[in-house]
């Protein structure tokens, strides 16, 4: 089966495929030539790991605990809510 | 979980109610302030989400998470409060990196530094998390949105479109600056130290 070398894109072009490459929403031609560029670019391949380590570490951002004040706040109101 | 004490909540638990507050409150103010450009307006919308929730508790059918529920009652009421004016969406760049990043053939320039030679990511992930909390702040309000629901709240592309009604493409668009915008944010504080 002949299977043609696809047509390499630039480095410019790669960095605005690569969420949809991470979403899976590439089409298939997209996919190969996005995967062709990353075998052969010396950047593109650390770009996208830093894509992959910025997403790790936006889902590691904590979220603050609920003050007492805002607690009691809430609470209040649920009584008031319940009794209404 | 929030099955159990959704159950509570119903026959009118109060510890259940107290015990979903702690458990999502906060994330649903951070959700709120990326859509009204005022605490207050976020506070109160979150508040009547919470009424919201104790009134029509019965309304919930689980085709959904609850999270996803809850998220969707809380984006209704903020936009209906007040959203934000969206002064960045005319003169957002259609270029996620900066185009002087690269050369005249869309090669980049200059070659990119590696982040965590064989450390750990996960250590990684949790210095960097600081940075990338305050860099949040810095997104144009619908990108922040969707990064919130989908990278900090984890909830899947289907869910982010169903809590705010929009297209999966335009999620993607949206999801797709807000990322890149981050790892530029994060690329230029790590070259400070």
């Amino acid at each position: 089966m002949l299977i043609l070398r696809p047509r390499d894109i630039a480095c410019q072009q790669a960095v605005e495929l690569v969420t949809d490459y991470l979403e899976g929403t590439l089409s298939r031609r997209d996919r190969r030539r996005f995967e062709f560029h990353l075998r052969g670019c010396p950047n593109c391949p650390t770009y996208l790991e830093q894509i992959r380590l910025t997403i790790q570490a936006t889902g590691a951002i904590e979220t603050d605990d609920l003050t007492p004040e805002a607690k009691a706040d809430l609470i209040e109101l649920y009584r008031r809510w319940r009794s209404e | 979980m929030d099955l159990e004490l959704l159950s509570r909540l119903r026959n009118g638990d109060e510890e259940a109610f107290v015990m979903l507050v702690a458990r999502y409150h906060e994330s649903m103010l951070r959700l709120a302030r990326s859509i009204v450009s005022s605490e207050a307006v976020a506070e109160e919308a979150v508040q009547d989400t919470w009424l919201g929730v104790v009134r029509g508790i019965e309304r919930f059918e689980g085709r959904s998470s609850f999270k996803t529920w809850l998220f969707r009652i809380l984006v209704n009421r903020a936009r209906s409060a007040g959203a934000r004016e969206q002064r960045h969406a005319l003169v957002e760049s259609a270029h996620v990196v900066d185009p002087t990043r690269f050369d005249t053939h869309g090669q980049w320039a200059d070659p990119l530094e590696q982040w965590a030679q064989e450390s750990d990511d996960r250590l990684e992930a949790a210095i960097w998390a600081p940075i990338l909390k305050s860099a949040l702040d810095e997104l144009p309000p619908r990108q922040r949105t969707v990064i919130v629901l989908r990278d900090v709240e984890g909830l899947s592309s289907d869910e982010v479109c169903a809590v705010l009604g929009i297209s999966g493409g335009n999620q993607r668009i949206l999801l797709h600056r807000g990322r890149s915008r981050l790892r530029e944010i994060l690329e230029s504080e790590l070259r400070k130290d």
